[in-house]
């Protein structure tokens, strides 16, 4: 009982009317923030620093406001992946692939909704898991050695198969091609530059949100003037139905299990430092594919698909605070800012933080709770106005998308370079689409690829050269059982799917004839 | 002892002076301006905003502090930036630390040196730390090094730089004072940021780590790390004083994690001078001291001619060793 009287508490710190004020001011911005191509959750934090310290708030406050751009960047990063198929920001990426096909079958509004109801289910549990059990969940971050995180990111990388795409070799090129890309910049185990040719832009290897707002935002700015004043125009293109903006009971229900399951996958994966949104996502959408998808709608615009990755992607921003908070260890991008926030705000996250500054903790988690629920219901009648982005037509909305997207990129780093980088990935999204080849693996392998090899070369190295490391433990051999589980399974079990999805693709097709 | 007076009567006569009265100048900066070079959020650019913002509020500055994150290449295209395009202006500073001096040793700023910039002074250092989790057996430095030196498979060290850069550094300076000839030999393993090596350390995967005190005093504190030296001159100051030095067991390694500013190389005299003096005051304030202790910053006063030298040294001293490890030919 303890712990409801400290979140009581918490909650007395948090509901002044300032707070409130600056958590609403928050949720607001970082939904525009998420939202906007080139701002993600970390830049979006980072740029409001100097706000906070402006206002001259104290650590209670700022925090409120920092971590309430946080979440509120989590929430709007799905938009712009399901009207424009271009994620806000790494999380969101996922999203993309139900939630856009959903817009194309004139369920925007819906798919919106539903989104934002699985970001609060997500968000909402995850912070409950904050709450209850922060201090045994570090006990689980300690579990995880070097060659565990590699086993780790190998599972991720062998559930890959049929994420993103039908055709498995172009998916495993794809993620190829990110690994790749992740091979850039300075290498961290022996501190020698890696394909830098000598430019010093590279050496800090290539930033994630250019690679990401290149290949899915231009690009699609590419196709689009690729195809300008033909048949495949897109503006000339029927518009698309909005649809109902609330999700049906049906829907909900159907998409309930899902939510549930995903919340605890992606908090699990937000705890572990160094894993973080992204992986929670990802890992959260092919699970639950492999899990519950019988009928190959995955991909197609099945609601699942848009329940899955969002629950999964906010469970793992509130699971990424339990080692910031508790460890001092940031979980991802955005909490390794917050945690210099709360550096310079002389509050030491670590072991003690709970019992030294229990107003600090109490009031961010209340300020958590109180956030999220302002988010939803932002979120849900405003979907009527998000979905309005579909009325504009390509021809002002293309040129707005590149804007936004080389203002973001410059405003963040301040390079030319970078913006060059963005349109030589821009270039290479464009060809990639054409031969049909799938981005989100691309973005994978450029994201987790350093994690998982430098994780590989930290135990062999602690081990000295000893390979067997890497199955060591009985953690890494379960997390290996899963990967080939996950990578043999769908060999065996594909032939069954790919007959049945046949059947079923033959019959819409009399259907729609 | 001159030192401190001297500074103590620059202080006092600064308390003289009305507040808003800016020292009679030769130069003044129109719009001064401070490159963080990484993003928002960093070290650098903390540097930057709390420098700025403690310059205005002691009016030492006549404008808001303007600042612009230039990320990139670990510092690197900042400083391309200034010697290539700024090499002139007299309103720029630009944030530094023990990394800047250790990538300019290494040549890792491809073409760049650190004459071709103006070293402006320090605002304070982080020493080094080098620690055992709680439940080691390892009780002092000696002893961790006479592990090394008979074994040095058997001592894993993890520190939050990569390989080469000062976190890996620190630790081989102690190697050599505690007689290891063949540095090459210690086992040094690179993690992102001192507080995943550190979990590694409490995870059982490391056998040691190392650091800058900052960034472990929140686990020295909750008992889950046992610091075996602090690599300081003399024992810090307040509750940190139990700590030993590494000298005092006999181990003559010393290394600061020091936090200052550069400027363009073509400085006028008078911009030179001008900035060496605002962060002389500014080092001097009670604000300054204020910030410090919030940040874990050990004192480290070095402004202007003294500083230029102090970077020189550091510079030769990180080459050296780096051509010593084979980091750099």
């Amino acid at each position: 009982m303890d712990l409801l009287a400290s979140l009581g508490d918490g909650f007395a710190v948090a509901l002044t009317f300032q707070n409130i004020g600056l958590a609403l001011m928050g949720c607001f911005l970082g939904t525009i923030m998420g939202a906007l191509p080139g701002l993600g959750p970390s830049n979006g934090v980072a740029i409001l620093i100097p706000l906070a310290f402006t206002l001259g708030l104290g650590a209670t406050p700022s925090l409120i406001l920092l971590t309430s751009v946080y979440y509120g960047a989590m929430y709007g990063g799905r938009i712009s992946s399901i009207l424009l198929n271009i994620p806000g920001d790494e999380p969101a990426m996922m999203t993309c692939l139900d939630g856009y096909p959903m817009a194309r079958n004139g369920r925007a509004g819906e798919a919106l909704a539903l989104s934002g109801v699985a970001s609060f289910v997500g968000a909402f549990f995850a912070t409950w898991g904050l709450v209850l059990l922060a201090p045994q969940l570090v006990k689980v971050a300690l579990l995880f050695g070097p060659a565990e995180y590699f086993a780790l990111f190998a599972l991720a990388f062998m559930t890959l198969g049929g994420v993103s795409s039908t055709n498995q070799a172009k998916s495993a090129f794809a993620a190829a091609l990110g690994l790749g890309l992740a091979m850039v910049g300075v290498d961290t185990q022996t501190g020698v530059p890696r394909f830098t040719f000598g430019e010093v832009h590279l050496y800090d290897g290539i930033d994630f949100l250019v690679a990401i707002v290149g290949l899915f935002a231009l690009s699609e700015v590419f196709i689009f003037l690729e195809h300008r004043g033909t048949d495949k125009d897109a503006s000339t293109a029927p518009k698309l139905a909005i649809g109902r903006i609330v999700p049906s009971w049906g829907v909900l229900k159907s998409c309930t299990p899902t939510m549930l399951r995903t919340t605890v996958l992606g908090f699990i994966a937000g705890v572990l430092p160094g894993a973080g949104a992204s992986l929670g996502s990802f890992i959260s959408y092919s699970m639950e594919k492999k899990l519950v998808d019988r009928n190959g709608t995955f991909g197609t615009g099945d609601p699942r698909g848009v329940a899955a990755p969002e629950a999964g992607n906010n469970a793992a921003a509130g699971g990424a605070l339990v080692p910031m908070l508790a460890l001092g260890v940031p979980g991802s991008g955005t909490t390794a800012v917050l945690l210099a926030v709360l550096l310079s705000l002389n509050i030491t996250p670590g072991p003690l933080l709970f019992t030294q500054n229990p107003d600090v903790v109490w009031g961010l988690i209340a300020a958590l709770f109180i956030g999220n629920v302002m988010l939803l219901a932002m979120n849900i009648p405003m979907v009527g106005l998000f979905v309005r982005v579909l009325m504009v037509p390509p021809r002002i909305l293309m040129p707005v998308v590149a804007m936004v997207s080389f203002v973001g990129i410059y405003g963040i780093s301040g390079s030319s370079f970078d913006l060059m980088v963005m349109i030589g990935f821009g270039v290479m999204g464009w060809v990639l689409r054409k031969l049909d080849v799938p981005l989100v693996p691309v973005i994978l392998g450029t994201l987790l690829g350093n994690a998982m090899e430098v994780n590989m070369r930290r135990a062999v190295t602690i081990a000295d050269g000893d390979y067997s490391v890497l199955f060591g433990s009985w953690l890494t051999l379960v997390l290996w059982a899963i990967a080939i589980v996950g990578f043999v399974l769908p060999i065996f079990v594909g032939g069954v799917v790919k007959a049945r999805m046949r059947g079923a693709a033959q019959r819409e097709a009399a259907q729609t004839d | 002892m001159t030192i401190t007076i001297r500074r103590g009567l620059v202080a006092a006569a600064l308390l003289g002076c009305a507040p808003g009265a800016l020292m009679a100048q030769d130069f003044t900066p129109e719009s001064p301006e401070c490159i963080a070079p990484a993003n928002p959020g960093g070290g650098w650019d903390f540097t930057c905003r709390q420098a700025g913002k403690t310059l205005q509020d002691l009016d030492l500055i006549p404008s808001t502090m303007q600042v612009v994150n230039l990320a990139g290449g670990g510092g690197g295209v900042a400083f391309a930036e200034v010697v290539n395009k700024r090499a002139d202006d007299n309103d720029l500073v630009v944030a530094a630390s023990s990394a800047t001096a250790t990538r300019l040793a290494q040549n890792a700023y491809p073409g760049n040196t650190m004459d071709q910039v103006r070293w402006l002074g320090s605002v304070g250092a982080d020493y080094g730390v080098i620690a055992v989790s709680a439940d080691s057996e390892v009780q002092d430095l000696p002893q961790l090094m006479e592990m090394i030196k008979s074994d040095p498979t058997s001592v894993s060290i993890g520190g939050g730089s990569a390989v080469g850069g000062w976190d890996h550094l620190k630790v081989l300076i102690a190697a050599q004072e505690a007689g290891i000839e063949e540095v090459r030999g210690v086992k040094y393993i690179a993690f992102d940021g001192g507080g995943e090596a550190v979990t590694q350390l409490l995870a059982g995967s490391l056998q040691a780590f190392t650091g800058d005190l900052s960034e472990s005093t929140g686990f020295i504190e909750s008992g889950d790390i046992r610091v075996l030296a602090v690599l300081a001159p003399e024992r810090l100051e307040g509750e940190y004083s139990d700590i030993p030095t590494a000298k005092e067991q006999g181990i003559d390694a010393v290394g600061a994690n020091w936090r200052g500013f550069y400027g363009p190389g073509e400085m006028s005299d008078a911009a030179y001078d001008y900035w060496v003096s605002a962060l002389d005051q500014l080092y001097a304030s009670d604000e300054w001291k204020a910030i410090m202790e919030s940040n874990g910053l050990a004192p480290l006063d070095l402004q202007g001619e003294e500083f230029q030298a102090f970077v020189q040294e550091s510079v030769s001293e990180i080459t050296e060793l780096s051509k010593e490890i084979g980091i750099i030919q």
